[in-house]
């Protein structure tokens, strides 16, 4: 356990959360606005990587590339939605179903390989895990955080036009938004689109960033985007009110999940258990507001919150 | 005008626990109607309101709304005919967007939403404008989160909501009734008032005789699915409770034994 390793592997920690922060306002975008628990995002998490690199390899564009591995992601999503919305399937069970048949398509755009590498010297990388400890602007943490400016600021604006308005009313009161004349099937779709989108566009970045993709590489990235999520609302939830620090929240909520993993692994965890680990927070974190319901139901305060 | 063949409503059909809720209903408003709608506990009321704003498509019968066949129209589609206001004070407003986002949404009923700002400045002032008018001091709250409202400022802002885009059909689903006395009375009010403003034709359910009887044109009394009393005018005009229990007796063959009906 020494401080100089913990140090060491900061960087690498910043960087990585930065990028896992975009799929978790990928996820914060099905969770939170449109209250839906899409799983869509274990699948889509590898999509985008395999969708970039491969086409990379095949000497495409490094942005034309990076803009394939969303719709890739966009695609999955209205797959999912369309499972939910025209065949009436639950929504989770709508994002396995896609989910699981993305471990094969993922395989196949990878040519069935497992994984498929990607050379730094030899490709014109967007991130690169090499330069995590230089100081200019090939850092990936800085260009990680360009891109999340440049993912909040679009959300930002979308979130505030009349169909991102129908968004949000679709996830606050969807038979309110439905007296107000909003097709909230097409606004599911729209959402889930726009979520695996950015997911994609994440799992691109990662797969850039450690020089492959990996078919496994997006399993259990709901419950990192979930922790990222939670953690944001933990600490920032009452701080900020506006829609793009909250999704800077998130990010940095995803920050500080990797840092306390690397604290974890520090300490001496075997890797191994770290998906058991996050499992249980998650578990732990979402039950806690049932838990609070349950007390305020049991010990009413006088006066309490109620406004009627 | 709104009209009403032979709509037929099964719950649950083919089961144990089949319901006929609308059993081949027919009833036809004209343009000016403001109609009160009573009825005991599951006579129907709700339904025709519900088969009306098309939250699920009915088995027969067709419904026609100025002039267009709405029956197969899907709900949102519906909606730009339609205000709406619920029982439930939750249920018309979102409670995590603003009062002003809430209107904007509302505003909006029946348009394209495209990606043009999802509110303007104009559109704020107006807002401004017609909250101030409800007096119930909204107009300082404009960014507010709805859910922070009382039931009763939740149903006035939903009246206006219902409203603010004229429909060509309001219905009101007992929009009083998780209301204390005095602002339901306050609400009622202001309903009545936006709907003479407006010239809307309306379908009110009330579980209030007294109300049924005081608000409206003509007052129509369901029961099993059926429109079995509908009266208007001069008629309506002379109603008592008493007379209403008569008729209710008269034209079901059975007494009037609802409680919730008798507390108006
Ligand atoms: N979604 C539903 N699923 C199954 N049965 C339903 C449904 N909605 C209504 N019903 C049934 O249809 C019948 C008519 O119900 P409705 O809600 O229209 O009555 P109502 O006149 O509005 O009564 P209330 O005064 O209690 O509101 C009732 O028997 C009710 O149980
Ligand atoms: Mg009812």
């Amino acid at each position: 356990m020494n401080p100089a390793s913990l140090f060491n592997a900061l960087p690498g920690a910043v960087a990585q959360g930065l990028i896992w922060g975009i799929m978790s306002i990928g996820v914060y975008i099905t969770y939170k606005v449109l209250d839906l628990a899409d799983l869509t995002v274990d699948g889509s998490m590898a999509t985008g990587g395999a969708v970039c690199i491969m086409l990379m390899l095949n000497d495409w564009n490094v942005f034309l590339a990076l803009l394939c591995a969303m719709a890739a992601g966009m695609l999955a999503g209205l797959i999912t939605g369309l499972f939910h919305t025209k065949m009436g399937i639950p929504a989770i069970l709508a994002g396995i179903l896609t989910q699981l048949s993305l471990y094969s398509l993922n395989l196949a755009v990878m040519d069935f390989k497992a994984n498929q590498g990607i050379n730094v010297t030899k490709y014109q990388l967007l991130v690169s895990q090499r330069n995590v400890r230089t100081l200019d602007l090939s850092n990936p943490i800085f260009i990680t955080l360009l891109v999340l400016a440049l993912v909040i600021g679009v959300l930002y604006w979308f979130f505030g036009t009349e169909t991102g308005c129908s968004l949000r009313a679709t996830g606050a009161n969807e038979a309110m938004a439905r007296a107000q004349g909003i097709n909230t099937k097409r606004a599911k779709i729209l959402g889930l689109m726009i979520s695996n989108g950015i997911v994609a566009l994440s799992s691109a970045m990662l797969a850039h960033y450690q020089g492959f993709v990996d078919v496994n590489m997006g399993r259990g990235a709901i419950v990192i985007g979930l922790a990222a999520v939670i953690i944001s609302e933990v600490i920032f939830g009452k701080l900020f009110r506006n829609f793009a620090l909250k999704l800077l929240a998130v990010a940095v909520g995803a920050v500080l999940y990797f840092l306390v993993i690397q604290v974890v692994l520090w300490l001496g965890l075997n890797t191994n258990l770290l998906k058991l680990l996050s499992a249980l927070i998650v578990a732990v974190f979402l039950g806690i507001p049932y838990w609070r319901a349950n007390l305020a139901a049991r010990h009413p305060r006088k006066g309490g919150k109620e406004h009627a | 005008m709104l009209e009403i063949n032979n709509v037929r409503k099964t719950f649950n059909a083919r089961t144990v626990n089949e319901r006929v809720a609308l059993n081949d209903i027919t009833l036809r408003l004209e343009d000016r109607d403001f109609v009160t709608v009573i009825g005991g506990n599951g006579a129907g009321k709700s339904t025709l309101l519900n088969a009306v704003a098309g939250v699920w498509p009915v088995e027969s019968g067709s419904i026609v709304l100025d002039g267009t066949d709405i029956t197969s129209l899907p709900e949102h589609k519906r909606a730009a005919l339609l205000g709406r206001v619920f029982q439930d004070p939750m249920m018309g407003t979102a409670a995590s967007m603003q009062i002003e986002e809430n209107l904007a949404l509302a505003a909006r009923r029946g348009q394209k939403r495209t990606l043009r700002p999802g509110i303007t400045r104009e559109e704020r002032a107006r807002y401004r404008d017609m909250l101030a008018e409800l007096g119930l001091g909204l107009e300082d709250r404009m960014t507010a989160k709805v859910g922070l409202l009382s039931g009763g400022q939740r149903q006035a802002l939903t009246l206006l909501m219902a409203t603010l885009k004229k429909p060509k059909l309001l219905l009101l689903d007992e929009h009083t009734a998780a209301l204390d006395p005095r602002t339901a009375a306050k609400v009622l009010e202001l309903s009545e008032r936006i709907i003479q403003e407006n010239k809307l034709m309306t379908l009110m359910v009330t579980h209030n005789m007294k109300d049924a009887i005081r608000y409206g044109n003509r007052l129509i009394m369901m029961n099993e699915g059926r429109v079995i009393l509908d009266i208007s005018g001069e008629e309506k005009k002379k109603l008592t409770i008493e007379l209403l229990m008569n008729a209710f007796a008269r034209a079901s063959g059975e007494t009037f034994v609802n409680d919730r009906m008798l507390l108006g």
